[in-house]
């Protein structure tokens, strides 16, 4: 380069700008390619302490990222992350998520829990965790095959009372025991 | 020069028959006519691997040659943890490249790229030439070694170990520490920022002491640092260095080292005062990789290449885009997670430029995790976006910051955290 400093930041600063001034806002896919560092590609999580966003509703989504933007949902990073963005921003990214493909998880499961989990989620919580925990009502969250470790992490925090359950929630999980809810779990994580 | 044969059959080493046909269509050649649609990323770490991947998932018309000079990657995300003993080897941070081709059918070539000519719009490689419509540059870094006196760029580092790119440097330092007689010093000497992983020299600080503490009774470690404080994580860091390694860690703000002596062991700070070690972990000043500097992306800074920041076009050579460390990203700091960000975004606006649609302003996101002891971990994040009226890259108000406090589950998260990462630049 010969051109002195001046001038190429001049001729640079007007490229720049050119292109800049075509820009739209940033879409959906480049919000949520953004989160894929740590939930994995299109939302399919090969860690086990991070949920899968893949197959998710977008309700659900967006009632999550709420409740982290509010610190009314317990959090590490992701309530400062959630004030990065808007209610729009949110809406976009669960409607992008909740069409990618479901992620079935490899990971070993107990399938005697699994047997036990299933009766217990027909007859406790198959109301709002629909198909076998495959969809949710409303904004209730899809449980299939979720890494177990993040449902684990999960359920503690509700248990601790850091993370709020819904009522209908709190009627059913308060008379169980520990082994009941391990073996539903179990069997929401085994669901492909 | 023309890729000869043998390379072109390392070329397609292990690749599926996808990637043959795709081959097949050019004709096989990568130094003849592109077809229009070739675009070539050199370097397969953090930012060109997504940057090749993400480009084949959103346009598989579009030609992807990955260049890279190993036929791995070594990850420096979690390379601490290695040297602090918590891990067998370095295979946990080790990734291939078969199953880019194999899944996305990019093209990855071995070779080290030895220039870049801008305006014929070639790529000089130890394989041969090969030709792009667009260039992805990744190299991440290389060291200003003439800053430091009596740093021989060869030889130095065999005894004096920068472990600040993964992979047998890490390996000597981790030696190092485990021949150190108990009651040894290690001495670690931190450049001005900015440098790659603002948090890292202090997570190696953690680990190192955590090393001695368990393995190395009455030893210390003494961190000469070229700031004028901790550069990120402040208070976490030294909540955790008290609580761990009280009388372990000498912590010394600005002292900056400008001369080593690999003999006998010495580095000097500002050509005046002597710290001896028994180990001597020197992280030299930073720039962009050689290869963005001998190609003339650089800035007026002479270190980091100026870039659009919805493109992450280069502002001095058209139709070469730079992402990761080697480029300037605004408010985005050096990171592997930054690098990933900001190689989707650079793939969007080129998918989309090639073909003939609008760009799409960047957002991206930060999420740098940091050990202090063998469970507990803290965390840095953040939300980035384009100002257009300053025509950069900015954190989104409110969206910055670290965790409250060292914790088990932010090093629980920091585990998935690296899974998914790698993963993601080898699915
Ligand atoms: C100790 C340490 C800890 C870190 N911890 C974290 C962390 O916890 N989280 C985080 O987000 N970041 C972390 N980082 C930062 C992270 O490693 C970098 O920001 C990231 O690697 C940058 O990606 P990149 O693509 O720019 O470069 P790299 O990932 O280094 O990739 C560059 C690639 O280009 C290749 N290359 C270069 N030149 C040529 C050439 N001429 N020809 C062929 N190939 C070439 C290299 O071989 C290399 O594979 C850490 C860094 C260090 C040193």
């Amino acid at each position: 380069m010969t051109m002195k400093w001046r001038g190429w930041a001049l001729a640079t600063s007007v490229l720049a700008i050119s292109a800049m001034a075509q820009a739209a806002p940033p879409t959906a896919a480049m919000l949520s390619n953004a989160c894929a560092g740590c939930h994995g590609t299109n939302g399919g999580s090969a860690g086990p302490s991070m949920p899968s966003l893949a197959g998710q509703s977008k309700e659900a989504i967006v009632d999550a990222m709420k409740k982290f933007k509010s610190g009314a949902r317990p959090a590490t990073v992701m309530g400062r992350l959630a004030k990065g963005f808007s209610d729009a921003d949110f809406v976009a990214m669960g409607e992008y998520f909740s069409k990618q493909k479901l992620h079935a998880t490899n990971q070993t499961l107990d399938a005697a829990k699994i047997a036990k989990g299933a009766s217990l989620q027909e007859a406790n919580c198959g109301r709002c965790h629909i198909e076998d925990g495959k969809e949710g009502k409303d904004d209730t969250p899809a449980m299939a095959s979720q890494w177990l470790p993040y449902l684990q992490i999960q359920m503690a925090d509700y248990l601790s009372g850091k993370r709020k359950m819904p009522e209908k929630m709190e009627e059913k999980v308060k008379p169980m025991s520990k082994q009941d809810l391990d073996a539903l779990l179990h069997f929401y994580a085994s669901v492909k | 020069m023309t890729l000869d044969r043998r390379n072109f059959i390392k070329l397609l080493g292990g690749a599926s028959s996808l990637a043959l046909a795709a081959c097949a269509g050019t004709g096989g050649s990568l130094s003849g006519p592109t077809g229009g649609r070739r675009v070539v990323v050199v370097g397969g770490g953090y930012g060109g691997t997504i940057a090749a991947k993400y480009i084949r998932m959103m346009d598989s018309s579009i030609e992807v040659v990955l260049i890279e000079r190993n036929d791995h990657f070594v990850s420096c995300p979690f390379s601490n943890l290695y040297i602090g003993g918590l891990m067998k080897d370095l295979s946990p941070l080790t990734i291939k490249y078969d199953k880019l081709t194999a899944n996305h059918g990019v093209k990855v070539l071995q070779a080290e790229v030895t220039g870049i000519d801008a305006a014929k719009k070639v790529v000089m490689t130890s394989s041969g030439e090969v030709t792009y419509d667009r260039l992805v540059l990744s190299p991440g870094i290389d060291f200003r070694t003439e800053e430091i006196k009596g740093y021989d760029a060869k030889s130095t580092p065999e005894t004096i170990p920068h472990a600040w790119k993964a992979g047998p440097q890490t390996v000597l330092l981790r030696k190092q520490l485990e021949a150190m007689p108990a009651g040894g010093t290690v001495v670690l000497s931190i450049p001005l920022a900015p440098f790659r992983c603002p948090p890292g020299p202090y997570e190696r600080t953690s680990m190192i002491a955590m090393f001695l503490k368990q393995h190395k009774p009455k030893s210390k470690i003494i961190v000469l640092d070229a700031n004028p404080d901790i550069v990120s994580k402040a208070g976490l860091f030294k909540k955790g260095w008290k609580k761990h390694y009280e009388g372990i860690i000498d912590y010394r703000p600005a002292k900056k080292v400008t001369e080593v002596n690999a003999g006998n062991k010495t580095v000097v700070i500002e050509g005046i005062e002597d710290v001896k070690g028994d180990v001597i972990n020197l992280i030299p000043p930073q720039r962009a990789g050689q290869i963005a500097v001998a190609a003339g992306l650089v800035g007026p800074d002479k270190n980091w290449c100026p870039v659009n920041p919805t493109t992450f076009e280069s502002t001095i050579h058209k139709g070469i885009h730079v992402i990761g460390d080697a480029c300037v990203a605004g408010a985005m700091p050096k990171s592997g997670y930054s690098a990933n960000s900001e190689a989707k975004a650079c793939a969007t606006n080129i998918v989309n430029t090639m073909n003939g649609k609008e760009l799409i302003d960047f957002s991206g996101i930060n999420t740098c995790y940091s050990f202090i002891s063998a469970r507990e971990a803290v965390e840095v994040t953040g939300v980035y976006s384009v100002d257009k009226a300053k025509n950069a890259i900015i954190a989104v108000p409110g969206s910055v910051g670290v965790s409250p406090d060292l914790s088990e589950i932010e090093a629980i998260y920091a585990e998935s955290w690296l899974k998914n990462i790698l993963t993601e630049m080898s699915t």
